[in-house]
Order: structure tokens, then C-alpha cells, then sequence
């Protein structure tokens, strides 16, 4: 009414103080990829993201103790795999879908992290000016970031070093998992970074196994005890596993192929020589 | 008792602003800090100077106007208490104090220590309510509602939107505090028929203005009420629901 | 000014079980379609004030809401603890709609309307309905049914609460109710704006005046109506149990504008606060009253003992409530607890460092119940206790003292909540309100949200409805224009001060030392003089020599306080000339010439059974006495007795 002094420009009196820092999207799309437009709905995927590279660091941690059953075992595992599905399903067939899946897993984590951070900056664009004094935030819940970058620039390393064999030159021998495993641990700088990454996952885990019940809405009073409980063995299970490779490589227990080899003498090629050898 | 206290003065939210530190000799140890302040305001203006602008009503832990972070926590030192409910007694003689405002892009500074926090009753409007027109409600004893979930209503409810969470994360969520009305509400009977829309709307409404969550839990720690994180996981929870349709159409199932 | 002559409360004839009912159906009402026509602006924020605003935006009225705070949730209901009343008669006790009306009405020590009063049982039944529709976690039992405990006076449990924040919830309830408005667009929010002026042209109130505290600009609202809202004055006191922003700045401008204040010196006064530390308290926290249920008070016998309360045998003690009124005991009214505790201090027998308070010992309690039980009704008041004052009451006795808490007294309306100005409600503890001489415990949550939900949504369109086709007052209009610069002048001349004393200073003089000493509990003509030429000398100091060193019209809280402050001084006067002329004691008002041989309040029904509303007459203290007439048809007047 042209009778009384205009409302300040909206309905609720913000007076242009406040405003929103982040506009929502003006279309939501269907379900579930409207739920990747919202932070919660991201926090969710990197929780379920989460659990998938979990169970792909739970398993391969375990795959990799055949290591400690010798040579022939661990590349009879490693060919295993990538038999998963039997005659049914093409050569490595399966294992590209987990693969995918891990990558798309990744991908989506790493995302959501890097926009989350973005926007996490953004909601704070003067910080305090005077030192914080914090209580309940730790170690690994204030380095989830810096951890995560680390455990990403490790897989880039790790593939290079044990898919593509880029680092080992000619001692990489394509197929022959066990010798290129234990000649790349040998080296004490390749076992060094080995064990600050999976210092750096463990620590990431520890606050991650955690994390994801609250972003998941996993709770319950009856266990929210125990979900410290599982990402604290959860996490100690992956370091203890996971820097024992390296250790025992540099500690001579699992030792350096001291076969003749014939995959190496025939140059790599896969062929069924290689595996058994020890046989 | 004699302190030295550094606080943050601002002119306005556009100006720069600055630490200023004054001498308070003569504290009582039973004063509030509140007290402390009004203390150091009036021996301000009798010096010519600004008074400090802090925000404050109720001194009793209850309105949620007061808040400041004190020597790097927010609401200061003692757990479970406002700043009005603090007490010089738990500093020293000698001790230095610091008095920053709660830092955050939706808590711009107004002036000194005092922040504009409207940006929670956007919140609010979108969805914080349960739609019941007066005169519109049935007896109160029709609607039964068992006593564990009466109080566990009543400890989200117990909030008093005095920002500390958010002031406390490192993000500058306002998880705690959004979860904590949406777990009020969505815990009753009554809440049910708007469940999921209320939900959506309070939880997008929110995420416009903050910061997104990383369950650090500095906010349960700097609440003076306590809230539990757990409503953040109920809310994480009912939001993922809400967002697929037919929960919404068929709104009464869980 | 206008000619006021005889006070009409307006109570519709009729028995009074159907004065209400009847009353609703004569009154007018406004289309659903020309609801939106009207504008009505709503000031204040608390339980009055926000279940005013969303109920009025439900029907579809235009509604303007202002509060100084920054958010509707801040109003100081917000602290309210105990809880609220209704006649919901779910423990089969024996509560009814006519026993609330008669407990109020006798409680009010006989000075309230009948009609509202039973109007106000009537409706409390809806109250629990609306408010446990809304969404607020009352306690609840095991079966899933409500809880209520027994509250101060009553002898019937009919107190709903919500842990002990039930005025917290309430509150919540009805921002939520607001909130939903403003989001309808029904409701437009002035946060931390100050209402400063009540326009009043041609008879009737057009709008207000305010400032935004943030920009200090000063602009008008115009509307059909206006309503306030806005709490009680017991900050006259400076230091009382209300919220520090808590003020009579917009009912005083309104009672400068003509607005009747009826019964400024009825100001309740509760029995268990904690008492002052030092001379830098900033306010006085209550702890429950239901704490005398297992609390004994007691004083040393001797003023000289000094030692510490363990030490002090029994034979040493004086539990004077118990000896004095061997019935209640220690569960008299607070009226009564308070003067009891005021009369051992006031004789030397007061105890803690600065012999001010009285001791609430739980030591019995303890012995008999066991500390479990104890911990278990009371830990977070015995918390709250510790925090503040860093001793332990399940080892030390409590020590505590009255403290100002509630004002009756208020705006002076009539039965429909309109002021003597046409088309002026006021709500809440802001009116004279229902609650007579004397408020009973956890009436206060029940009358704001009473007049807001249930009373004005329908009395307010019976004004409106006759004004169709009015437009509201344009804000360019002379009468808002002329008011808006008077207050910039009023700023000015506040900045331009530059004398020696801060506000706080001169305020905390004013409260602690004129008005709480000689219109507190207890007061006397001598006294009653005194504090007014007291008040007058610190009208002249603070126009003089106050000093308001932050010149910025922006967020500047000094100059609000200066403003607030100078309409406390105005009030107090006014509150002790109303003091000096009421010559009976009753209720909260205590005059120490009238009281029984035994030192109990003596009315005086013959000359006294009004209600007196002063009508400002230009100049402060100069105001003009008119009376409402009491009639007690219902409740037979009888002497309160507690022996
Ligand atoms: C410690 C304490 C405990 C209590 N416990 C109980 C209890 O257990 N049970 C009970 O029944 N009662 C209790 N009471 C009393 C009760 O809380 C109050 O009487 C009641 O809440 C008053 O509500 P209201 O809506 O009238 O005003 P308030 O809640 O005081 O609200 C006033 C509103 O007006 C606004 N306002 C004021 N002036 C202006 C202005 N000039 N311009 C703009 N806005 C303005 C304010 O911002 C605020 O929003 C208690 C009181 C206290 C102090
Ligand atoms: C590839 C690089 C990675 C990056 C950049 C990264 C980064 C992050 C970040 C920033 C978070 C959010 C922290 C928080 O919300 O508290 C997070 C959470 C998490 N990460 Fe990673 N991470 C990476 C790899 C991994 C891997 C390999 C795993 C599993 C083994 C993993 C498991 C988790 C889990 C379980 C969470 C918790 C999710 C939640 O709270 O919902 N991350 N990560
Ligand atoms: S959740 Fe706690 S810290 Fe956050 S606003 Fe509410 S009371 Fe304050
Ligand atoms: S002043 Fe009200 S919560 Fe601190």
C-alpha cells in the first residue's frame, strides 16, 4: 500500500546484511543427482564413496598377504582376480566393472571434497584473528584434506609404479606381480613412501570410518560407542596390514625373487611358465 | 582480581577493525563477564572513549543474544554455559583475555563483538514450524506421545540459536543448530505430515548461507545447551529420504 | 485533552460463564476477502506479541510486527520457567474454568475485572491445544499423556511445563507460528527496530513512529491498528529478574500520547532470587519457586552470628515462616515469603558477605529424601545456583532474597484489550492486565498467550470492521511527520550531553536506591515523598549531566539505554504517586500504615476496590487520576489468610 513506508526489500527484514553466499540451483534434478546438489546430499555420496574405496583397501590389504605365502600364491591371487567370474564373463571383465567403479567412486569423492572445501572457505572470508583453542576437532578431522590429497598422489605413484611399471624400467615385468612388488619395496625410498601414504590413509580412515555413520545418518545410541571402536581398528588394520609390505620388504623376511625367471627371460610375456614357477 | 582484555573493535560491518587492549584492575571474582564488561564500558565513557558493543538481554543463558569467542573458544572457557552465565572466577589475576566476535560470511559484524544473525531465522521461516492455524489443534491429551520421545523433543528443542556452533566449526556449519529444530519437530507426532518437505526446505534454506559439515563436532562442544551431534546423523538421515518423491507423497511412512 | 469522564471496561451483561461466548457472537466481523484490506502493525515480539502477529496473519490481516531485538525468539518470555496454567482438569482433582477464575481473582488480592478473569480460564483450556499442536515438547508421562505439577497458591495441579523452559518453548511455538507468516508474506518482520512514538490523530491511533537501531533512521507505519505488546517496566528497578533490554519506552510514549497507565504501583516482588554480590550486579536471576516445597528458610537468631550455617545449631536457627504461619509455612504466597525475608534483613539478621539474603536450606530434604531424589527434581536450578554464585547448595544452604519480577499494573484496557484510544490494543504484561494486585505462578505464560491467540483475533475485527474502505493515515501526514522530528531532536539532545555520570550510573541510582528503597516491598509516605523529589532531582541530573561518548547513529546501545532510561524516570514517578495515593496495602503494593497487628496487608474495599489509570496531562507527575469501578459479583471479598 502506497499509504505506509516501503518494507525494506523483502518480505523478512535482512536488511541487506545477510545474504545468501551460495544461490541453490534454480532446477533440482531427479533423484539422486538432485541430491548431489546440496552439500548434505554430497557428504552422503563421499560417505557411500568412502565405503566402496574402504572395501577395496580392506580387500586388497588382505589380497596382499598372499605375499607372505610366496611367490607362486601371490601371483595366483593376482590372476585370480582377474579371472573373477569364471569362463562366464570375459578375461578381466569383472574387474574393469570394479574398476569403473572405483574410479567413478573416486572421481565423486574427490569432487565433493574439492567443492565442499570451496564452499567451506567461502562460508568463513574472515577467519579469526586470534588463535582458535579447539576441543573436539583432531588430528585427522583437521587434515582429511591434506591426508586425502596424499593418498591421491599415492594411487597416481602407485599405479605408475606397479600397473604401468614406469619406475622399474626393465625389472618390470608385466604379469609377474610378486617380482615387481618385491623389487619396488626393496628400494628404501619406494618403501618410505609407501609407508607415509598409508600412514596418511590410516589417518584419513580414522576419522572417515567415523564420519560416515553422521553423514550416512547412521546412528543409533545403541552403537554410536562402538563406530569409534570400528574406525579406529578399521583404520589400525589397513596401517598394520598395509606398512608390513614395505617393512618386511626392507627387512629381508619377504625376499627378492630368487628364481630364474622365465617370464623375465622371455620378456614379459604372459604365459603360464610364469606362474607356478616355483613349482 | 586485574585483567588485561583484548577485544575486537569493529565501527561498522564495513569498516576494518582492529584489537584494542585495555587494563581492568578491580574484577571481582563474582562477577559475570558481562559484568566485567559493563565495568570496562563505563570506565570507557568516562574516559571519553566508545563503549563496547556486545549483545546481551536475558543473562541467563536462555535468549541467546550473548556470544563472543573468549581466548579462542566460543561462550569462553566453562562447558555448557552462555557467556552471561560465565563468572570471573574461573580466570586468574593477571590473566589476558581475548574477545573476538563469531567470524562468519552469515554472521557479518554489525559492530565490536556483535553479529547480525538473521540469517537463522531464514532458516526457520522455511520450514520450521508445524503449520497449526489457531483454533485448528485437537485436545492436547488426543494426540499421545510417549515420554522418551517427549524429551528427546525437548533436548533438541532446548537450542537457543545463539550461532556458538557455527562460530566453532571450522566451517561454519550451522548443522547443529538446523538439526537440532528439524529433530524437534520431525521427533513429534504432530511433525510428521510435513516431515520430509520441512526437511528439504530447511536444510537448502541453510546451505545457502553456510558452510557444510565435515562432523568435527567443535559444535556440540561450544553449545551451551549440549545439543547432541546425533540430530546432525537424523537430519543427514531424513534428508536423503526426503529427496526421493514418493517419500514425500507417502509422507507418513519412515 | 480530551475529556475522559467514566472508565467503561466494557464487560458484556450477562452470567459470566457466557459473557465471552455471547460477546464473540455480537461482535462484527471483517470478510475473509477484506481481511487483506486492512494493515494492523503488532509491537513486541513475546508470547503476546507473536501469537498476536501469526494469528492476526492467519485470518489474512496485513500485519506489520516490530521488535528491538534481532529476532522474535529473543523477547524476554523467552526465560519464563515454571510454567503455564490451565483449567484442563486432567488430574480429576477438582480444577474447573471457575476455580482457575476464582484462584486468579482472589490471588489478585481483588483488584481485577471478573469478566476478563473468567475469560481468561475460559480460554486457557485452548491454549494447551494450540500450543501442544505447535509442536512444544510439554512433559509428558509415561503413557503418553500430559503432565502438570501444582504451582504457588493453587491446591490443584493444573501447571503444564516443558522441563524448566516451559516459557522458552512457548515462545518458540509462537515465532514458529510467525515465522510460517512471514514466510506466507502476511507478515512482514522489523527486526531490531524500536518503536518510539504512537501517532494518534483525529481520536484514534494511526501508526508509530520508530528507529531502526542499525541505520538510526528514524521512519513512521501507518495502519488501522495498532497493538502493543511489549512486556512489563519492572527494569524501574534496574535490577530486577527481567531481561536487561526489557523496558516501558513504548508504553509510556503511548501514555504521553493519552493512553491511560492503570496500577503503575502494583509490581510483584519474588521470594527466592539470589541475592546481589556486589555493587556491579547487572541483574538478579531467579531460582524456582518450587524449591519451598523442600527448602526450609531460616535466619541465625542472633544478628551478630557469624558463623558459618553448619556450625549453627538448631536451637539457633529461626525459621520464621514456619513459626509465623504454621499452616503454609514455608509455602505462603510470594507477597507474603518476600516481606517475611525483607523484615529479617531489614532488622540485621540477614546472612552471606553482605547480610542480604535469608538461607533456603535443603539440609532436611536431603536427610529424609536422600540427595538422589533432590538431584533429581532440582539439579539444573542447583547448578544454575552453583555457576553463579560458586557454592554448593547440597552442602550449603541456598541463600537468596526477593527480587522484582512481574509489574501488573500497565496500559489500562478494556474488555475488548483496546486502550481508551480507538483502535490501540495492548497485550501481554504490557496491559493492566488480569492479574489484579498480585500474579499467582505461571499465570503470566497463560494471559499473553490468551490476549494473542484468543482474545484479540476476534475483539480486534469488531474495530476493523467499521473502518472498511478507510485508508490508513498517510505517513506523510503532519501528525507522523512532526513526531518523527521530535525524536531526532531527542536523539540530538541525548548525543550533545557531555556531563560526568554514564547512564548506568545515574540509572542504577534511580532503581536501586530511590525506587527499589522506597516503592519496593514495602513503602510509606515519608518514603513515598521522598522518592519522589529523589526522582525528580535525577530527571534534572540525567538531562544534564549524562554522557554518551559514542556519537553514531548506528548500532549505539548507550543512547538506547539513555532513552529507555529517561522514560523510566518519567514512570517512576508516576509509579510512586500512584503508590502515595492508593492508601491500602494489597497485593504487591504494601503500605506499612495498613497492615493488620500482625503485620498482614489491610485493603480497603470501601475506597480502594478500583482500578486507577492515570491520564497523562502534559507535564511528568502532573498526570490526572480516573477510576475503573470493581465489581465483585462472583468472588466474595474476603481477607487473604495463610495461618
Ligand atoms: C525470570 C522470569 C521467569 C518467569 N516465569 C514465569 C512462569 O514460570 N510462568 C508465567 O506464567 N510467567 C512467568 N514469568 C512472567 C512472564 O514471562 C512474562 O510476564 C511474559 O512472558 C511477558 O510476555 P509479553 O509477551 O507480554 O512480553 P515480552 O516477552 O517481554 O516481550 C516484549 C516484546 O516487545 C518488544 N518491545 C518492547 N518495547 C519495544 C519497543 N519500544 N519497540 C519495539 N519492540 C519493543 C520486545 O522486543 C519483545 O519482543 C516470568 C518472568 C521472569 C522475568
Ligand atoms: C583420492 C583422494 C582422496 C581425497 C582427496 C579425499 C578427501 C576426503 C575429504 C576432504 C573428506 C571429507 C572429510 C570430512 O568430511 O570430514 C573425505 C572423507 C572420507 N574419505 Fe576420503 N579422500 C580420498 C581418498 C579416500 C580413500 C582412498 C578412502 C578409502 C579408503 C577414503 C575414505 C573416506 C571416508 C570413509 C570419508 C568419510 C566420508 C563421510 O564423512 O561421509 N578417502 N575424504
Ligand atoms: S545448537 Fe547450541 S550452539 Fe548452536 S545455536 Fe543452538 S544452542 Fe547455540
Ligand atoms: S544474555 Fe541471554 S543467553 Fe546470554
Amino acid at each position: 500500500m502506497a499509504t505506509t513506508t516501503p518494507a525494506r526489500g523483502s518480505s523478512t527484514s535482512a536488511r541487506g546484511l545477510v545474504r545468501p553466499t551460495f544461490k541453490q540451483p534454480s532446477k533440482r534434478l531427479p533423484y539422486p543427482i538432485g541430491l548431489y546438489q546440496t552439500a548434505v546430499g554430497k557428504k552422503w555420496v563421499m560417505g557411500v564413496t568412502g565405503i566402496m574405496m574402504m572395501g577395496f583397501v580392506l580387500v586388497h590389504m588382505i589380497g596382499n598377504l598372499h605375499m607372505y605365502e610366496g611367490p607362486a600364491e601371490y601371483n595366483e591371487y593376482a590372476e585370480a582376480l582377474r579371472n573373477l567370474g569364471g569362463a562366464l564373463i570375459p578375461h578381466e571383465g569383472v574387474l574393469w566393472v570394479l574398476r569403473l567403479g572405483l574410479i567413478t567412486a573416486a572421481a565423486l569423492h574427490i569432487h565433493s571434497a574439492a567443492t565442499l572445501t570451496i564452499m567451506n572457505r567461502r562460508s568463513r572470508p574472515q577467519g579469526y584473528q586470534a588463535p582458535r583453542d579447539y576441543s573436539a576437532a583432531n588430528f585427522a578431522s583437521r587434515t582429511m584434506r591434506a591426508t586425502g590429497i596424499i593418498v591421491l598422489l599415492f594411487i597416481i605413484f602407485h599405479l605408475l609404479d606397479l600397473t604401468w611399471g614406469v619406475f622399474l624400467g626393465d625389472d618390470y615385468i608385466k604379469g609377474d606381480v610378486y617380482n615387481n612388488v618385491t623389487r619396488s619395496l626393496s628400494s628404501a625410498p619406494v618403501a618410505i613412501v609407501y609407508m607415509l601414504a598409508n600412514i596418511a590413509l590410516a589417518v584419513h580412515l580414522f576419522h572417515g570410518a567415523w564420519s560416515l555413520f553422521q553423514s550416512l545418518g547412521w546412528n543409533s545410541p545403541q552403537f554410536n560407542q562402538a563406530r569409534r571402536v570400528f574406525a579406529t581398528a578399521f583404520a589400525g588394520l589397513i596401517l598394520v596390514g598395509n606398512l608390513s609390505f614395505p617393512i618386511m620388504n626392507l627387512a629381508g623376511v619377504v625376499s627378492q625373487d630368487t628364481r630364474t625367471t622365465p617370464c623375465a627371460a622371455e620378456g614379459g610375456e604372459e604365459t603360464d611358465i610364469c606362474l607356478g614357477v616355483n613349482e | 582480581m586485574r585483567i588485561t582484555l583484548k577485544v575486537w573493535r569493529q565501527d561498522g560491518p564495513t569498516s576494518p577493525g582492529s584489537f584494542e587492549t585495555y587494563d581492568v584492575p578491580g574484577v571481582s571474582p563474582d562477577m559475570s563477564f558481562l559484568e566485567m564488561l559493563d565495568v570496562v564500558n563505563d570506565r570507557l565513557t568516562l574516559d571519553g572513549k566508545r563503549p563496547i558493543v556486545f549483545e546481551h538481554d536475558c543473562r541467563e543463558g536462555i535468549c541467546g543474544s550473548c556470544g563472543m569467542i573468549i581466548n579462542g573458544v566460543p561462550h569462553g572457557p566453562e562447558k555448557g554455559t552462555a557467556t552471561c552465565q560465565l563468572h570471573m572466577r574461573k580466570f586468574h589475576d593477571g590473566d589476558q583475555i581475548v574477545v573476538e566476535p563469531w567470524r562468519a560470511a552469515a554472521f557479518p559484524v554489525i559492530r565490536d563483538v556483535a553479529v547480525d544473525r538473521s540469517a537463522f531465522d531464514r532458516i526457520i521461516e522455511a520450514g520450521g514450524y508445524i503449520s497449526t492455524p489457531t483454533g485448528a489443534a485437537p485436545d492436547a491429551n488426543l494426540t499421545l506421545i510417549p515420554k522418551p520421545v517427549a524429551d528427546a523433543a525437548m533436548d533438541a528443542a532446548a537450542c537457543i540459536g545463539c550461532g556458538a556452533c557455527v562460530a566453532a566449526c571450522p566451517n561454519s556449519a550451522a548443522q547443529l543448530f538446523t538439526s537440532a529444530k528439524l529433530a524437534h519437530l520431525n521427533l513429534l507426532p504432530q511433525g510428521q505430515a510435513e516431515r520430509w518437505a520441512r526437511t528439504e526446505a530447511m536444510v537448502e534454506t541453510m546451505e545457502e548461507f553456510f558452510g557444510s559439515c565435515t562432523n568435527h563436532g567443535e559444535c556440540r562442544e561450544a553449545c551451551p545447551k549440549e545439543i547432541s551431534i546425533d540430530f546432525i546423523a537424523m537430519m543427514n538421515r531424513d534428508y536423503v529420504k526426503a529427496k526421493r518423491k514418493n517419500r514425500k507423497l507417502l509422507s507418513q511412512i519412515r | 485533552m480530551s475529556d475522559i469522564g467514566y472508565l467503561d471496561g466494557k464487560v458484556p451483561t450477562g452470567p459470566i460463564d457466557e459473557k465471552w461466548t455471547s460477546h464473540k457472537f455480537n461482535m462484527k466481523l471483517v470478510n475473509p476477502a477484506n481481511k487483506r484490506r486492512y494493515e494492523v502493525i503488532v509491537v513486541g515480539t513475546g508470547l503476546a506479541g507473536a501469537s498476536a502477529a501469526a494469528s492476526l496473519g492467519e485470518l489474512g490481516y496485513n500485519v506489520k510486527v516490530f521488535t528491538f531485538h534481532d529476532s522474535p525468539r529473543r523477547a524476554h518470555s523467552i526465560a519464563a520457567q515454571g510454567g503455564i496454567n490451565a483449567a484442563k482438569n486432567y488430574k480429576n482433582d477438582g480444577d474447573s474454568v471457575y476455580r482457575l477464575f476464582y484462584d486468579t481473582v482472589k490471588g489478585g488480592d481483588f483488584r481485577a475485572r471478573e469478566g476478563n478473569v473468567y475469560r481468561l480460564a475460559e480460554v486457557s483450556v485452548d491454549i494447551i491445544d494450540q500450543c501442544a499442536g505447535q509442536g512444544v515438547p510439554f512433559a509428558r508421562e509415561y503413557s503418553g499423556l500430559l503432565d502438570n505439577r501444582s504451582f504457588g497458591g493453587a491446591q490443584v495441579s493444573r501447571t503444564f511445563y516443558a522441563r524448566g523452559q516451559t516459557g522458552q518453548q512457548l515462545l518458540l511455538g509462537a515465532y514458529q507460528a510467525l515465522a510460517r507468516q512471514i514466510r506466507a508474506g502476511s507478515c512482514t518482520l522489523y527486526n531490531r527496530t524500536e518503536m518510539l512514538d504512537l501517532v494518534v490523530k483525529d481520536g484514534a491511533a494511526r501508526g508509530i513512529v520508530v528507529r531502526d537501531l542499525m541505520t538510526g533512521e528514524v521512519t513512521s507505519h501507518s495502519a488501522h491498528a495498532v497493538v502493543l505488546a511489549t512486556g512489563g517496566y519492572g527494569n524501574v528497578f534496574y535490577l530486577s529478574t527481567n531481561a536487561k533490554g526489557s523496558n516501558t519506552t513504548a508504553t509510556w510514549r503511548a501514555h504521553k500520547r493519552g493512553a491511560l497507565y492503570a496500577n503503575p504501583c502494583y509490581t510483584q516482588i519474588h521470594p527466592t532470587c539470589i541475592p546481589a554480590s556486589d555493587d556491579f550486579q547487572s541483574k538478579l536471576t531467579l531460582m524456582s519457586e518450587s524449591l519451598r516445597n523442600d527448602g526450609r528458610i531460616w535466619v541465625p537468631k542472633n544478628p551478630a552470628d557469624t558463623r558459618s550455617p553448619d556450625q549453627i545449631p538448631e536451637a539457633d536457627r529461626d525459621y520464621y515462616l514456619e513459626r509465623r504461619y504454621p499452616a503454609f509455612g514455608n509455602l505462603v504466597p510470594r507477597d507474603v515469603a518476600s516481606r517475611n525475608a525483607k523484615t529479617q534483613v531489614d532488622e540485621g539478621r540477614g546472612i552471606g558477605p553482605l547480610k542480604n539474603g535469608v538461607y533456603l536450606d535443603f539440609g532436611d530434604a536431603i536427610n529424609r529424601v536422600g540427595a538422589q531424589v533432590i538431584k533429581e527434581r532440582y539439579d539444573n536450578l542447583f547448578e544454575m545456583y552453583e555457576r553463579i554464585t560458586d557454592e554448593d547448595p547440597y552442602k550449603v544452604p541456598m541463600r537468596i532474597y526477593p527480587a522484582v519480577h512481574y509489574t501488573m499494573g500497565g496500559l489500562w484496557v478494556d474488555y475488548n484489550l483496546m486502550s481508551n484510544i480507538p483502535g490501540l490494543y495492548v497485550l501481554g504484561e504490557a496491559n493492566f492486565s488480569d492479574h489484579g494486585a498480585n500474579r499467582l505462578g505461571a499465570s503470566a505464560l497463560m494471559q499473553g498467550l490468551a490476549d494473542g491467540y484468543f482474545v484479540l483475533p476476534y475483539t480486534i475485527g469488531d474495530y476493523l470492521a467499521g473502518m472498511l474502505g478507510e485508508k490508513p493515515l498517510d505517513t506523510s501526514d503532519p501528525a507522523f511527520k512532526q513526531s518523527e522530528a521530535e525524536i531526532s531532536d531527542q536523539v540530538k539532545r541525548l548525543l550533545s550531553l557531555r556531563g560526568k555520570q554514564t547512564v548506568d550510573q545515574l540509572y542504577r541510582k534511580m532503581g536501586v536506591d530511590v525506587v527499589w528503597a522506597k516503592c519496593g516491598m514495602a513503602r510509606n509516605e515519608q518514603g513515598l515523598k521522598e522518592a519522589i523529589s529523589d526522582i525528580r532531582a535525577i530527571r534534572d541530573e540525567f538531562w544534564s549531566d549524562i554522557n554518551i561518548t559514542d556519537q553514531s547513529q548506528t548500532m549505539n546501545q548507550s543512547l538506547e539505554k539513555a532513552m529507555r532510561v529517561s522514560d523510566f524516570i518519567d514512570l517512576a514517578e508516576l509509579m510512586c504517586k500512584d503508590a502515595l495515593h492508593r492508601e491500602e496495602s494489597c497485593g504487591g503494593h504494601f503500605r506499612e500504615e495498613y497492615q493488620t497487628p500482625d503485620g498482614e496487608a489491610l485493603r480497603n474495599d470501601d475506597q480502594f476496590a478500583y482500578v486507577g489509570a492515570w491520564e497523562w496531562t502534559g507535564e511528568s507527575g502532573q498526570q490526572k487520576l480516573h477510576k475503573e469501578e470493581l465489581a465483585f459479583e462472583y468472588v466474595k471479598l474476603a481477607q487473604r489468610s495463610y495461618k
